[in-house]
């Protein structure tokens, strides 16, 4: 009987705290639409703000990307700025992939999606592409975010990169290439896992081979290449992105 | 213009690079000249400019030449552009392009956009003055003209102190902004501390709350943007919402799926749905959640994951076991074929075209031929002729 006794009132409690809940939900939504009266054009303008406004929302444990549905995107529209900006990442990775094989640098899409936003469009900078990738993941098909140099390579293709693979990445971006006796000097490897690895992002089409190069062979990365950076995506390569 | 040097535009020793951007054209106050289209560096002394076509040409300008900065925002056919007010050259300046000019000013056309943190960053080198305080290779042409200082301040004065009172104006909304903001986030915290505590009791009660209970109550979580970590597990991460929403999906992807073969990656769906709504958008989980919902609705779609973790939603009716026998048939009339060749061949996105063949593979259809020349299908002899 006490038993029972305690559970009803563990009932009665939940509920009470459901409701309060729902009083403060509305409470708050009042105060955000405040907010968003007053500085909903500082966060769709200000890309540092953004950064404040994320990393605050992070540090409460709170995601304002989550859901479309969230008060944080129907009230500052914040959503709407990622998830639109998540397309034209899409988009301009569908583009390029079969040039660089999937991987980009975060530079070159900054420069290829600005340039699909046009020119009257808000500013992206390049920490708001960083958090629209990473709500990208989820969608299955293999965006990830590696650290290289000073930058990230933004992969976009469900290929498996591992710790090794993601090394030799990094020391390929200071030349756009890399040789296997730098491997084996840099990192201290033996060649079999160095051809290993290197034979893995050929594979992929992330690396191209250059037997001619005086010396040894070497591996480019066509991400890595700083002339792309100024070609346009041609028409052809348009199509193969979303219709 | 005359305020520039040429450069090797190597760094010296102390001086660091704060950004570059590319692109960008330089104008002589009003006038276009011949450096139309440059990479513009900004490090913690100087603003350098190098030609993008000849990579000899370079010309640097020192940061304390400037004596304030505007911006100047698009137009029609126009890019954005910052405009440098500077100090009139030293006399002892080295040798430049130009040798003297009738403006006091210099325009950066950014064509390639890139010109609110270019201006960010220069408003900041400018603010912080390091070339001051970081001593490099060579001396750093400091104006320090006492005829310069006389100019400077008849004129300039007026427009800087304006410059100064619209800083002033900047800063205040930003920080009345960041002032709300903490504010704001100081509620937010408490709604996340009532969950959390909500949350705790659903886990002790487990089977003793009401599913009703349980999706207000995930309802709640949705509008704030907190994770999930209880009901997850018994109801899904689903609400009312995302079963509309499936519903929705139903509707709008019968088609588009009829089209392509009866198959689309999620990310494809994603793109799709998000160019037809144009405004509020779905999040990339709104559509997860929504889609993994599908199947329990009993709608014509569903949501497949292959073993790479792509994700396709299909039409209840597509059979990909069946378009694997198909596959083999088109692989075996070719003798072998590639993903990108397979893709082009049936109309296919390389993404599925892949995972076609992969599944084939993993039925015993093909054998793979794994070089650096790329991953090869072939009819697997081995079953068909042993």
């Amino acid at each position: 009987l006490f038993q029972a006794k305690y559970k009803e009132r563990g009932t009665v409690l939940a509920e009470d705290q459901l409701a309060q809940m729902s009083k403060q939900l509305d409470m708050f939504k009042t105060n955000l639409e405040e907010f968003a009266s007053k500085h909903k054009q500082e966060i769709r303008k200000n890309p540092e703000f953004r950064v404040q406004f994320q990393d605050m929302c992070a540090t409460i444990g709170v995601d304002p990307l989550a859901s479309g549905k969230g008060f944080w995107s129907e009230m500052l529209g914040v959503g709407d700025f990622y998830y639109e900006l998540g397309v034209q990442i899409i988009e301009v990775c569908l583009a390029l992939k079969h040039r660089n094989g999937g991987l980009i640098t975060l530079e070159e899409l900054h420069q290829q999606v600005l340039k699909g936003r046009g020119k009257f469009a808000q500013d992206v900078s390049q920490d708001d592409l960083l958090r629209a990738i990473k709500k990208l993941k989820v969608l299955g098909n293999g965006f990830g975010i590696i650290p290289v140099g000073g930058t990230y390579l933004i992969q976009s293709v469900p290929a498996e990169l591992n710790m090794d693979h993601t090394v030799v990445l990094q020391l390929a971006e200071k030349k756009g290439y890399v040789t296997v006796s730098e491997i084996r000097s840099s990192l201290k490897w033996e060649t079999e896992r160095a051809k290993q690895v290197l034979e893995h992002l050929l594979k992929e089409g992330m690396a191209w081979l250059d037997t001619q190069a005086a010396g040894e062979p070497q591996y480019w990365l066509p991400a890595l290449f700083t002339e792309l950076y100024s070609q346009e995506i041609t028409p052809e390569e348009a199509k193969e992105a979303i219709p | 213009m005359d305020r520039f040097a040429w450069t090797s535009g190597l760094l010296e020793l102390g001086e660091t690079l704060v950004v570059q951007q590319r692109g960008v054209r330089l104008c002589d106050g009003e006038e276009k000249v011949k450096f139309d289209s440059g990479v513009l560096l900004l490090s913690t002394h100087r603003l350098i400019w190098r030609d993008q076509k000849n990579h000899e040409c370079c010309i640097a300008l020192p940061l304390s030449q400037i004596v304030f900065i505007e911006e100047q925002a698009a137009g029609i056919g126009k890019s954005a552009k910052i405009v440098v007010h500077l100090h009139p050259a030293s006399s002892n300046k080295e040798p430049g392009p130009f040798q003297s000019s009738k403006y006091s000013y210099i325009k950066l056309s950014f064509k390639e956009h890139g010109q609110i943190e270019f201006y960010r960053r220069l408003s900041e080198e400018m603010t912080q003055r390091r070339w001051e305080t970081m001593p490099t290779g060579r001396t750093i042409q400091v104006n320090k003209d006492p005829q310069a200082g006389r100019i400077r301040a008849v004129g300039i004065v007026g427009i800087e102190r304006k410059l100064e009172e619209k800083r002033k104006e900047t800063d205040k909304n930003i920080s009345e902004a960041f002032e709300d903001l903490s504010k704001l986030m100081e509620k937010a915290k408490e709604m996340v501390e009532l969950s959390k505590s909500i949350a705790n009791k659903i886990k002790e009660k487990q089977g003793d709350i009401t599913e009703d209970e349980t999706i207000r109550f995930k309802s709640y979580l949705l509008s704030m943007g907190i994770a999930n970590p209880v009901t997850r597990e018994t109801y899904g991460s689903g609400t009312h919402y995302h079963m509309q929403l499936a519903k929705q999906l139903a509707g709008i992807l019968q088609t588009p799926l009829e089209e392509r073969g009866g198959i689309m990656s999620l990310t494809e769906v994603y793109c799709l749905v998000n160019r037809a709504r144009g405004l509020e958008l779905l999040s990339p989980e709104d559509l997860v959640n929504a889609c993994k919902m599908l199947e329990s609705l009993k709608l014509p779609l569903r949501l497949r994951i292959f073993d790479s973790g792509v994700m396709v939603i299909e039409l209840q009716s597509h059979n990909e076991e069946e378009m694997v026998a198909s596959a083999l048939e088109t692989v075996s009339e070719k003798g072998s074929l590639t993903a990108d060749e397979f893709a082009k061949l049936v109309g296919m996105s390389v993404l599925l075209a892949k995972e076609r063949l992969l599944l084939a593979e993993k039925m015993g259809h093909l054998c793979r031929d794994d070089s650096v020349e790329g991953l090869r299908f072939y009819p697997n002899l081995f079953m068909t002729q042993s």
